[in-house]
C-alpha cells in the first residue's frame, strides 16, 4: 500500500515536471523542472530496491547533466524572446504523433501478463561491480564505454573552445 | 507491490511528453532537454524490467548503467555544439540554425 | 550490553507498545523520532560553533568577540548567538525587485535540505547507531552534496544581481572541478575496505586508521572537501571584497540564516565525514567494552576536525580564481588520479591474508613513494620555470 502511495507521488512528480519542462516557457525554468522530473526518476529508482542508480540519477543527472544545462542556459539567456511562442508551427502533429504513441503503448502494454517479482538475493552493487570486470561479464563494452567519455570530453573541448 | 504494467506506462508517458518536446520546442537546449526525459524513461524501463523479470543477474542494471555513459557524453557534446552556434550564429533557435538552405 | 542509545530507543519502543499502538505505527513513529533527533544534533552543534568560531577568529586576530549583548550575554557572550537567531526570525523578508520568485525561494530551502539530508549516514556508534546503514553510504553523500550544487545556481540567476551570477558561473568553475579529486581519494577508500556502506568503511579501520593506511588520499580528501564547504583559502562564492556576498547578496532574514546555517552545518558534515572515511569513525579504545564511548569518541573526532577547519579558514588568504583551478586540475587531479592507480594495484598484490597492520604499512610506503614522486617532478618543474626566467632577464640586461 505504501509502495502503491509512493509509487503515485513520484509518478505525479515525473509526469508533472516532463509536462512542465516541454511547455514553461522561460527556458532557466524549463531546465529547474527538469531537475525535479530527475529527482522524481530517482525516488523511483529507489521503489524498484536499486539504490546505486538511485545514487547514480542523483549523481550524473543532477549534479553534473543538469549544472551543464543550466550553465548553457545562463550562456545563451537573453537570446528566446519569452512573448514568442515556444513550440514551432508543427507542434499540432508533435502532440498527434506524441498521444498516438502512447495509446499504441499503453495497448502493447495492457496485453502483457502479470508478473511478481522475486525477493532480491544478492546485494546487487557487488554483483553490477563484478559484472563491469569479470571477463565473462562486460569488461569490453565497459571499457568501451570509459573510451566513449574521454572521446566526448575531447569533441566537446574542441567543439565549444574560443579560437 | 506495484504491477509492472505501471511503471511501464508511466515510462511510456514519460517517453511521450519528451518525444513531444523533442518535435515542438523551438529551442535548441530545450530540445536536449527533452532528450533527457526520453532517456530516462527508457533507464526507468531497463531497471523495471530487471526488477520484476531479471533480478538474479544485472544485465538490465547494466544496459542502465551504458545509458547513463551515453547521456552524459550526449549532452556534453551537443551543449559544445549549442555554445559554437551560439558563438557564431548568436542564436539557439532551431529554425533559425539554416545555413544549409543558403 | 552497556549501550545507552540502543537501550533508551528500546525503552521508547517498549513504551508506545504499552500504550496499545499497533506494530508498524511504532516502527514509524520510531523513524520520526530518530530522524527528528539526526536533524537535530548538526543545528545544536553548529549554534555553539558559531559562537566558538566567533570567538577563536576574534582571538586569532587579537580582539575580544562576542562578550556581551546589550545587558546580559552569559558567560562569555554564549547567549550571543541566540540573540542572532532571534534577530534573524524577527527580521523583515525583503524581496528586492525582478527576482524570480519561485526558484528564490527554494534555493535557502534546498541548501539547507542537503545539509541535513547528509546526515543521515553518519555513524554516531556501533551497530544500529546511525539514521540509516545504506549499502551505498558515502556514494549516498556525494551524490546528494554534488546535487546541491544547483542550489547555489538557482539562489545566483534568480536573484537579478550581477554579483551573485558571478558567483553562480564560479560555482560551477569551482564546485564541479573540486569533485574529481574528492571522488578520486573517496574511491581509494571504498576500494581498500571493499564497501561502500559507512559503518563498514568504519569496521575496515578496526585495527589501524586509514589516516596512516592512507595519508595522501586523506589530504586530497581534506583539500578538496575545504573548496566544497567554501572554506577561506577557496572562498569564491562570497569573496567579500570582488563580490559582495556571492550568491546570497539579495538574501536577508531567515534566508540568509538559512544559508549562513547550511554553511556551518557543511563545514561540520565534513569533518564527520573525514572522521569516519579516515579517522577510524567511533572505533577508539574500550568501546568494546562500552559501545557508548564510541559516540563520545566520534564527536572528538568531530570536535577535532572542526578545530582544523576553523584554523585554516581564519589564518589563510583567499587564493584567485586562476590559482585555485591551476592548482586543482593540474597538482590535485593528477596526483589523485595517479594515487588511486598505483594504490589498486599494490592493494590487489598484497595478500589476502596480510595482516592489517602489514597492509596498512604497505600502502603508508606505496603513498609515501607517490607523494615524493610528486615532490620530485613539482620541484622540477619550479626550477625548470625558474631558469627560463633568469635566462629572460639576462636577455633583457
Amino acid at each position: 500500500m505504501t509502495q502503491q502511495i509512493l509509487f503515485f507521488v513520484f509518478g505525479a512528480i515525473v509526469l508533472g515536471a516532463g509536462v512542465a519542462v516541454v511547455t514553461v516557457r522561460n527556458i532557466f525554468h524549463a531546465a529547474l523542472w527538469l531537475l525535479l522530473a530527475f529527482f522524481g526518476v530517482a525516488g523511483l529508482y529507489v521503489l524498484l530496491e536499486a539504490p546505486f542508480f538511485a545514487a547514480v540519477q542523483l549523481f550524473v543527472y543532477m549534479g553534473a547533466i543538469g549544472v551543464l544545462i543550466i550553465f548553457a542556459v545562463m550562456l545563451t539567456q537573453g537570446i528566446m524572446k519569452e512573448k514568442q511562442l515556444p513550440f514551432n508551427e508543427q507542434w499540432w502533429m508533435a502532440g498527434l504523433m506524441a498521444v498516438l504513441l502512447l495509446a499504441v503503448m499503453v495497448y502493447v502494454i495492457r496485453q502483457l501478463p502479470a508478473v511478481t517479482p522475486q525477493a532480491l538475493q544478492w546485494d546487487s552493487i557487488d554483483l553490477l561491480g563484478m559484472a563491469f570486470v569479470h571477463p565473462q561479464g562486460f569488461v569490453l563494452p565497459f571499457e568501451l564505454a570509459s573510451v566513449l567519455l574521454v572521446a566526448a570530453l575531447l569533441g566537446a573541448v574542441t567543439i565549444a573552445r574560443e579560437r | 507491490m506495484v504491477p509492472l504494467q505501471w511503471y511501464l506506462i508511466l515510462a511510456a508517458a514519460l517517453f511521450c511528453v519528451g518525444l513531444y518536446g523533442l518535435l515542438a520546442r523551438r529551442n535548441a537546449i530545450a530540445v536536449l532537454m527533452s532528450i533527457e526525459l526520453m532517456l530516462n524513461a527508457v533507464s526507468v524501463n531497463l531497471i523495471a524490467f530487471w526488477r520484476y523479470t531479471e533480478s538474479n543477474t544485472v544485465t538490465g542494471q547494466v544496459f542502465a548503467a551504458f545509458v547513463y555513459v551515453v547521456a552524459a557524453a550526449e549532452v556534453a557534446v551537443g551543449l559544445a555544439i549549442i555554445i559554437a552556434i551560439w558563438r557564431t550564429k548568436n542564436t539557439v533557435v532551431l529554425e533559425e540554425i539554416d545555413l544549409l538552405k543558403g | 550490553m552497556g549501550d545507552a542509545i540502543v537501550n533508551v530507543s528500546a525503552w521508547i519502543e517498549g513504551l508506545l507498545l504499552g500504550t496499545g499502538l499497533s506494530e508498524p505505527w511504532v516502527s514509524f513513529i520510531m523513524t520520526v523520532i530518530s530522524a527528528f533527533v539526526i536533524a537535530f544534533i548538526p543545528v545544536v552543534i553548529v549554534i555553539f560553533l558559531v559562537w566558538g568560531y566567533r570567538k577563536a577568529s576574534a582571538r586569532m586576530q587579537g580582539r575580544l568577540g562576542p562578550n556581551s549583548s546589550g545587558t546580559w550575554a552569559g558567560p562569555g557572550g554564549i547567549v550571543q548567538t541566540f540573540a542572532d537567531a532571534i534577530k534573524m526570525l524577527t527580521k523583515e523578508d525583503i524581496r528586492p525587485a525582478g527576482v524570480d520568485v519561485i526558484p528564490y525561494n527554494i534555493a535557502p530551502i534546498l541548501i539547507f535540505f542537503i545539509a541535513l539530508v547528509v546526515w543521515a549516514v553518519i555513524p554516531f556508534g556501533p551497530g544500529t547507531v546511525i539514521g540509516v546503514d545504506l549499502n551505498i553510504g558515502i556514494f549516498y553523500i556525494m551524490a546528494f552534496s554534488s546535487a546541491a550544487l544547483f542550489g547555489v545556481l538557482m539562489a545566483g540567476w534568480s536573484s537579478n544581481n550581477k554579483y551573485a551570477t558571478v558567483s553562480a558561473f564560479r560555482s560551477v568553475a569551482l564546485l564541479i572541478s573540486y569533485e574529481i579529486p574528492q571522488l578520486l581519494s573517496v574511491l581509494v577508500v571504498v576500494m581498500v575496505a571493499g564497501s561502500m556502506s559507512m559503518q563498514d568503511i568504519v569496521g575496515a579501520q578496526r585495527s589501524v586508521m586509514y589516516l596512516i593506511a592512507l595519508p595522501l588520499p586523506a589530504v586530497i580528501f581534506l583539500i578538496a572537501s575545504l573548496a566544497e564547504v567554501n572554506a577561506r583559502p577557496f572562498e569564491l562564492l562570497e569573496a567579500e571584497s570582488e563580490l559582495v556576498a556571492g550568491y546570497q547578496t539579495e538574501y536577508s532574514g531567515m534566508k540568509f540564516g538559512m544559508y549562513y546555517l547550511a554553511e556551518f552545518i557543511n563545514s561540520v558534515a565534513v569533518g564527520a565525514i573525514f572522521s569516519t572515511l579516515f579517522l577510524g569513525g567511533w572505533q577508539g579504545p574500550f568501546v568494546d567494552a562500552a559501545p557508548i564511548l564510541g559516540t563520545v569518541w566520534i564527536f572528538a573526532k568531530i570536535t577535532l576536525m572542526t578545530m582544523l577547519w576553523m584554523f585554516i579558514q581564519i589564518t589563510l588568504p583567499r587564493l584567485r580564481i586562476d590559482q585555485i583551478l591551476n592548482f586543482n586540475w593540474k597538482f590535485l587531479v593528477p596526483l589523485a588520479l595517479a594515487n588511486l592507480c598505483v594504490i589498486s594495484i599494490v592493494n590487489k598484490l598484497i595478500n589476502a591474508q596480510a595482516s592489517d597492520w602489514t597492509r596498512a604499512g604497505i600502502l603508508l610506503l606505496t603513498n609515501i613513494a607517490i607523494a615524493l614522486v610528486a615532490w620530485t617532478l613539482v620541484a622540477l618543474g619550479g626550477r625548470q620555470k625558474r631558469r627560463q626566467y633568469e635566462a629572460e632577464l639576462e636577455v633583457v640586461a
